[in-house]
């Protein structure tokens, strides 16, 4: 480390240590240290499912480590409740706001407080919060209702509460994810006056220009490990970050068997959507996969890649733009149509689209072929074959679960998603979109989701493949697209394991480089070195 | 997200904290059973203590409602016939929530049923001396299609401009009354009273007094072919919902509408269709009240069935099979509200073991541990 670097000589206000907190089926902190100083801004970066957001609910006394301890001015704490965490000190601004659109600004602020205790003075409170937003430059009307203010005017909103409620350390989880540019501007200059005024602030990202505009330190998590721990960002390229973020560990080697691949299955063409917030999601973006082809999808979450998996599967509507399957159109078709064609689709988010919680193994595995032969007759759902069609697949696929008439809520993370493999994958689909197959999933069970796939390549399935995992899709694809909000940055054709070079590639196209402009930022970077 | 506690944060002055922990493994089966038997068992002993505050022998009161209630062929009898309508209602209820549509209509679907049945013997659709069975499958289908019609409202709202169903289906009833109540003073009124004339003889549901000559147990016993007709409804529900292709919809709706969505289900034509008959079996509650008890079109033919079905639903989980005890209890209930004065312990009785009831649901989804307080 840099001598003489102030931060050096600064008080330690969070200390963790040894932090290790599970979940069904996943570590998602193991053994992680995390250091903050005052006075500083300390990025905590890391991809989706890194663990960033349980260490920093950890902090926050939202979940309640399994090992490790908590040190806050080097007294450990033992938080049993976010109120706790408030207590010490500790505010959380989280990705979804939690305010009450009907009431006041202030309103929201004096929520839960124990001042005012029953007659309200509100205009008192009023210009309490007026100076306090002048102070940290948060402009905003204490007299507004919250349904009226900007998305980017709620997070101030949120920020004064914490600062209202006292918070020395305040976390923002992903704060930029919901802003316009101009406000992550007017965010970065708030930050920077609240660090002068004696806070210490937490970045909780995964966009590398941002985290190297703000912070003064950075901590890496990958897998729920540390791979970097308060290091200063003095001397730091986005070239290091990106490596440290992705990372790469080829755990074991697959013999991808080269063969002949046959006729375009999927061809979309120039198609663009919406996002849920009504913003554009996919600019223009076109390729085709072959059948027995696995086509990758690289970018960090939120550029896109979940609504192209949307739109090709009939989820989501395209305002432009055509897809084809097989040759036929399929451009905003029902998605009744698709499962009637074999598209298989393997969704990202595995309890709330993927499965029917509180139905059985059996209802849940018959979702796509219970309106057909041999289990659906007529009118009627023949139970005798669903429930054979369900033991078939609990033996094949290797689901660990007592009964088929056990709700699917109670198994593991793994065996959910077996389930789900087990279903889009039992009739052999032509067609298969497969988003984050593996994530969450431990070491064993993602070898084995990774062989089906590949199983599937070779039976001559065309597979668009999306997943944050860097090391995954190179092992799998065999061409390989990085996504950059919306667009397609550059498409990889020569797919390596072990590749550095092609790895730091990625990482740059994924932070917004166009391939073509790869050379200069190069360049550029190694003069700056 | 693991724990619950009951004071968050608050530095507790107690040494012990109940935490609640959520139950991950399978429950057996008898677990929900017993819970629920040992929450009745509760509520009445609640119900016990409130009436000894009041002064009152419970133990002689709840022989008295045991008596009032089941205690002889005659009493029996009528507790089926109260039971008869909540089967219906609660089968229409239970149907719905399954899909989570919040049917609180039940009530005025009720009356638009008993309206549809009116209508074919007092437009008249058929003629007086028609044969019985003819009188009975017009008025069942007439009953069932307005109960349809009043249920498929709110339904084609809720799938096409995502009205909320609970308020639409609520504000049906009053117009239901309302337009039930035209008719009843004015079109179809005998003689400036308010109700129709007494329907003919052929158009009424058998009832086991009319076989008397044949059986003379069965004379004075009022349970009418209204209580058989519900009791099949429930096997076509439980059938409709666990074997057949839109029941499987309709379940995997109700868990996860997202799921549904990426099943390729419709969402819209299930809330629509779900509605429908939704209303359709409360409508024909309404036709089996009007032909097999009350005999003519009046007003006040419910003494809140559509409202009790929601109750019987819920306790019976929304299993149809479950349905006919829940609602023989819960006629068994409004039957001793007759005999008990006052007339409202029965119907604190029926709240207390709801409230139980539901209170036990808990225990099946947390297991209670006590535990000491960390220092913090």
């Amino acid at each position: 480390m840099v001598d003489g670097n102030p931060l050096e000589a600064a008080e330690t206000v969070v200390k963790m240590r040894g932090i290790v907190k599970q979940f069904p089926g996943v570590v998602a902190n193991d053994h992680v240290d995390f250091t903050l100083y005052r006075g500083e801004i300390h990025a905590l970066l890391g991809e989706n499912g890194a663990g960033k957001s349980t260490l920093m609910n950890v902090l926050a006394g939202i979940y309640r480590q399994e090992h490790g301890h908590v040190y806050i001015h080097d007294r450990e704490v033992h938080f049993s409740s976010p109120r706790d965490a408030i207590m010490a000190g500790i505010g959380m601004v989280h990705q979804h706001f939690m305010l009450v659109p009907s009431l006041t600004v202030t309103e929201n602020i004096l929520l839960g407080l124990d001042e005012p205790r029953f007659v309200m003075n509100l205009d008192r409170y009023d210009q309490a919060i007026a100076a306090l937003s002048e102070q940290y430059g948060l402009r905003v009307d204490p007299k507004a209702k919250v349904w009226q203010l900007s998305v980017g005017e709620q997070q101030r909103v949120e920020l004064l509460k914490m600062l209202y409620r006292g918070a020395e350390i305040l976390i923002l989880d992903e704060p930029t994810a919901v802003l316009a540019p101009v406000e992550i501007d007017e965010l970065f200059l708030t930050l920077r006056s609240m660090v002068a005024n004696g806070k210490s602030i937490i970045f909780i990202s995964h966009k590398l220009n941002e985290v190297l505009a703000i912070s003064d330190r950075l901590t890496v998590l990958r897998r729920g490990q540390v791979t970097a721990d308060g290091i200063p960002l003095q001397g730091i390229t986005r070239r290091d970050l990106a490596r440290l973020m992705v990372g790469r560990e080829v755990i074991f080697e697959f013999e991808k068997q080269a063969h002949a691949t046959g006729d375009d299955v999927l061809c979309v063409e120039n198609i663009w959507s919406k996002n849920d917030k009504g913003l554009d999601a996919l600019k223009g973006v076109s390729f085709s996969i072959k059948a027995g082809e696995i086509v990758g999808i690289a970018a960090v979450a939120g550029n896109g890649q979940s609504e192209l998996a949307e739109v090709v599967t009939g989820l989501r509507r395209s305002s432009k733009g055509t897809v084809r399957i097989l040759g036929e159109d399929f451009t905003n078709s029902p998605v009744r149509r698709g499962i009637q064609f074999g598209v298989g689709h393997i969704p990202e988010d595995r309890t709330h689209v993927g499965t029917a919680p509180n139905l059985d193994v059996t209802d849940n595995v018959i979702m796509k072929n219970y309106a057909r032969e041999p289990i659906g007759h007529g009118m009627v759902v023949d139970m005798g074959a669903a429930h054979s069609f369900a033991k078939d697949l609990r033996a094949l696929y290797d689901i660990v679960v007592p009964n088929i008439d056990t709700p699917v809520r109670l198994l593991s993370g793994g065996n959910l998603q077996r389930l789900i493999l087990a279903r889009e994958l039992s009739g052999n689909p032509p067609f298969l979109v497969a988003v984050q197959p593996t994530r969450g999933l431990d070491v064993g069970a993602i070898e084995g989701v990774q062989r089906l796939l590949l199983k599937q390549r070779e039976e001559g399935a065309a597979i668009l493949l999306i997943s944050e995992e860097l090391d995954e899709l190179l092992r799998l694809s065999d061409r390989l697209f990085v996504f950059y909000e919306g667009e397609i940055m550059g498409e990889i054709t020569n797919v390596h394991t072990n590749d550095d070079e092609l790895v730091e590639q990625i990482g740059l196209m994924m932070t917004g480089t166009r391939m073509d402009e790869l050379h200069l930022e190069t360049e550029g970077a190694s003069h700056h070195d | 997200m693991t724990e619950l506690s009951v004071k968050p944060g608050k530095k507790s002055f107690f040494p012990y904290r109940i935490g609640l922990e959520p139950r991950m493994a399978q429950v057996s089966s008898w677990l929900p059973a017993s819970l629920s038997l040992g929450a009745v068992v509760v509520a009445l002993m609640i119900g016990a203590l409130i009436l000894a505050l009041g002064g009152g022998n419970p133990w002689a009161t709840y022989a008295h409602i045991a008596r009032a209630s089941f205690g002889s062929l005659g009493v029996l009898s009528d507790t089926l016939v109260k039971a008869t309508p909540l089967i219906f209602i609660g089968l229409a209820c239970s149907l719905a929530f399954r899909m989570r549509m919040w049917n609180i209509g039940a009530e005025g679907q009720f009356y638009m049923g008993a309206f549809g049945a009116s209508a074919i013997v007092l437009l008249p659709v058929l003629p007086a001396e028609a044969p019985r069975w003819q009188f009975l499958i017009l008025m069942a289908i007439s009953g069932m299609f307005f109960g349809a019609i009043w249920g498929s409202l709110p339904g084609l709202l809720k799938a096409k401009f995502n009205v909320n169903e609970v308020i639409s289906t609520l504000m049906l009833n009053y117009i239901a009354i309302a337009f039930c109540n035209f008719f009843i003073f004015n079109v179809w009124s005998e003689g400036g009273f308010q109700m129709s004339p007494k329907f003919p003889k052929n158009s009424w549901l058998p009832r086991l007094t009319d076989y008397a000559s044949t059986v003379p147990e069965f004379a004075g016993l009022t349970t009418h072919a209204g209580f058989i007709l519900a009791v099949l409804a429930a096997v076509v529900v439980w059938f409709i919902l666990h074997r057949s292709k839109w029941g499987y919809e309709i379940r995997l709706v109700g868990d996860n509408k997202r799921a549904a969505e990426y099943a390729g289900i419709r969402i819209s034509r299930n809330i629509v269709f779900v509605m429908m008959l939704s209303g359709a079996l409360a409508g024909l509650a309404g036709m089996s009240e009007i032909s097999g008890v009350v005999h003519r079109f009046q007003g006040a033919i419910s003494p809140g069935y559509g409202f009790t079905g929601i109750i019987v639903a819920w306790l019976a989980k929304l299993n149809p099979y479950a349905v006919i005890p829940v609602s023989i209890l819960f006629g068994a209930l409004i039957l001793a509200g007759r005999e008990i004065q006052p007339s409202g312990i029965p119907k604190m009785i029926q709240g207390i073991i709801l409230v139980c009831l539901i209170a036990s649901d808990f225990f099946l989804r947390y297991r209670v541990r006590i535990r000491k307080q960390v220092e913090a």
